[in-house]
């Protein structure tokens, strides 16, 4: 079942793009740790970092495709998701500091001193074990999304209601972490991380490692949505997404379908998170800001929604169009950003993907131009389905 | 009432209001197995709203309505109803139109609608069978790769038939199937309903006043919310009642 299930998940599509992902996990870091600097060939360590960052947005814009593009549901929240996972990741870094931190306590962490805090929180028992760190970085977001989903969906809370509260439930947990009672660094977040698994964070190995983790990751996720797409159930997603209430009228269970795209979307966004975190060496409660998120739904619709590769792409090019306009024309970045969203929904409903799909299926019609012999019904019906005139 | 048993649909005393108009009026209504029924009237006659209460969409505010003799189907949602085998063919014909019209067969045909046995679904020959032999009945074998959007509204009425078929329903509702058809077509469509009427009762909603002749079933006329008057077609229409509120002088 599960065999047949990933069998078909590997159209040509996908095996292209995991297999240049996994590429991408074992020539970057030999390419930045093997050439020495200054020869030709040489990755330097600021840019592994920096696309392993991209890596792990991209990761976050294919686990909102599978919700918003797939099925539907457009999701003003996914930052919250991932900001969890990141979360559950810092936490798990802040317990690896130990003594090493300003005040020097090896049970609690420095803001917690600061705060006077005589003892760890219930709910940071057990991230000291990377293991627990790891489940906590896929259930916290699974569950929040769980429970969100099971009460909006089942009282069929749709379109823009559902951006809506999204929008509201990331705006909430933003408030919150804000909190320095919340126990996670208030203002300031989790930071000043030393160690993952043993391993010095900054040292090149370590984060060439962690960009080889983020694409394996993102090859995984591909796998998994590809799956999930190409399935029977991807098929009834996109029904969902089409027409709703005639797909309940076959006898599936709307809610439910929602329900797993959701719950399956924010454990990866989680797992995005989770990547992200070591990486930039900081979260704070600025990642719940629904700006975030709707940034990736940008990233989202310029890449090509409801295509495995489209956000991944979109994620990519918008960041690192980010990453220039930053540095070049810090004040012109959010016009260009609007601009973009504002174009791509104009000219570009089906994104960049969609642009490179209808080039082709022009160029392919135009080799194929025989027409094949119409059914009956469809002369009846008056169909020319493909002009002869070209003989 | 003692005559609820044997029945395949069983409306009694039903009443829906919105806002105040009463859209059915005690509406009492009987299907048997394996049964045609026709349904005429007016526009706003209440056939689409009785449509809705039939397959969950709407709550009827009294009344009772029954699948089997002994199912109520006011307690149930749409999908629970669907899935006891009630399928509905819509008025304006409702197709996923950016799927093939291979993929709406399978989609509709009946499986088991669980999520996981859904994900790991795959077509065995039987299913493949049974979607070609759809196909056949349907015509749009030739059209099966197809997109369900570049279908002329005719072949999406069919297809929908087909979807009604592949869910393999003990009661079909079909609310103005022949809508935008050709007379072949139309003429097609009341054979094919004919046929399936030998082994499933089916509820058909309709203006066209000679494909209800084609159908030769038993016809119930609605007006405001209320049967008008029941019978065959010739009873039907001889009805002053019918003539003078439906038909026309």
């Amino acid at each position: 079942m599960l065999t047949q299930a990933l069998f078909r998940a590997l159209d040509r599509k996908a095996i292209w793009l995991i297999g240049i992902l996994v590429a991408l996990a074992v020539l970057v870091p030999a390419a930045n740790l093997l050439i020495p600097p200054g020869q030709f060939g040489h990755v330097p360590n600021y840019a592994v970092t920096l696309f392993g960052k991209y890596l792990s947005y991209a990761m976050l814009a294919l686990a909102l495709d599978l919700v918003w593009g797939y099925c539907g549901i457009l999701s003003l929240g996914h930052g919250a998701f991932f900001a969890l996972g990141g979360y559950a990741m810092g936490m798990y870094l802040m317990r690896q500091i130990g003594n090493r931190g300003v005040y020097a306590n090896a049970q609690l962490p420095d803001f917690m001193v600061f705060l006077n805090w005589k003892e760890l929180p219930w709910y940071w028992q057990g991230f000291d074990n990377f293991a627990f760190a790891m489940l906590m970085v896929m259930l916290v977001p699974g569950i929040l999304a769980f429970v969100f989903g099971f009460l909006a969906f089942r009282s069929r809370v749709t379109g823009v209601y559902l951006s809506i509260i999204t929008q509201a439930m990331t705006y909430a947990l933003l408030l919150a972490f804000f909190r320095n009672d919340m126990g996670f660094g208030g203002n300031n977040g989790l930071t000043d991380f030393k160690d993952i698994l043993g391993q010095p964070i900054a040292a090149p190995t370590t984060r060439a490692s962690l960009f080889a983790a983020t694409a394996i990751a993102l090859a995984l996720s591909v796998l998994v949505c590809s799956t999930i797409v190409r399935s029977k159930l991807g098929k009834v997603m996109v029904a969902v997404r089409d027409a709703e209430s005639r797909t309940r009228f076959l006898g599936y269970r709307v809610e439910y379908v929602k329900l797993f795209a959701f719950v399956v979307s924010a454990v990866m966004a989680g797992i995005a998170g989770a990547l992200y975190v070591p990486q930039v060496g900081i979260i704070n409660p600025g990642e719940f800001d629904p700006a975030n998120s709707i940034e990736v739904v940008i990233w989202t619709a310029v890449g090509g929604r409801g295509t495995i590769v489209g956000p991944i792409i979109g994620a990519i090019l918008v960041n690192m169009g980010k990453s220039y306009f930053t540095g070049a024309l810090p004040e012109l970045w959010l016009f260009a950003l609007g601009a973009l969203f504002v174009g791509v929904t104009l000219f570009l409903p089906k994104g960049i993907v969609g642009l490179l799909g209808q080039y082709r299926s022009l160029t392919t019609r135009r080799e194929q131009h025989q027409p094949q012999t119409p059914g009956p019904m469809q002369l009846e019906a008056g169909l020319d389905p493909q002009p002869k005139a070209a003989e | 009432m003692s005559d609820k048993t044997g029945t395949m649909l069983y409306l009694d005393g039903v009443s829906v209001a919105f806002d105040g108009f009463k859209a059915i009026n005690n509406l009492s209504l009987i299907v048997y197995p394996a049964e045609m029924l026709a349904i005429i009237g007016p526009n706003g006659a209440g056939k689409t709203t009785m449509m809705d209460i039939i397959t969950g969409k709407t709550r009827p505010d009294d009344g009772e309505v029954l699948f089997d003799g002994r199912t109520d189907l006011t307690r149930l949602d749409e999908a629970a109803i669907a899935n006891l085998g009630i399928g509905r063919k819509f008025q304006k014909p409702t197709v996923f139109e950016s799927q093939t019209v291979w993929d709406n067969l399978e989609m509709a045909l009946r499986k088991p609608r669980g999520i996981f046995a859904t994900l790991f679904y795959t077509a065995d020959a039987a299913d493949i069978a049974r979607i070609e032999d759809i196909l056949n009945t349907v015509r749009l074998g030739h059209r099966k790769n197809d997109l369900a959007a570049n279908l002329s509204h005719g072949q999406k009425q069919w297809l929908e038939i087909g979807m009604l078929l592949a869910q393999d329903p003990k009661l079909l509702l079909v609310d103005e199937p022949v809508a935008g058809m050709t007379d072949s077509e139309t003429a097609e469509t009341a054979k094919l309903l004919r046929e399936i009427a030998t082994t499933r009762s089916v509820v058909v909603v309709e203006h066209d006043m000679s494909f209800v002749r084609d159908l030769g079933s038993r016809v119930t006329c609605l007006a405001e919310g209320a049967v008008l008057a029941e019978g065959s077609l010739e009873q039907v229409s001889a009805n002053p009642l019918v003539i003078e509120r439906y038909l026309g002088r």
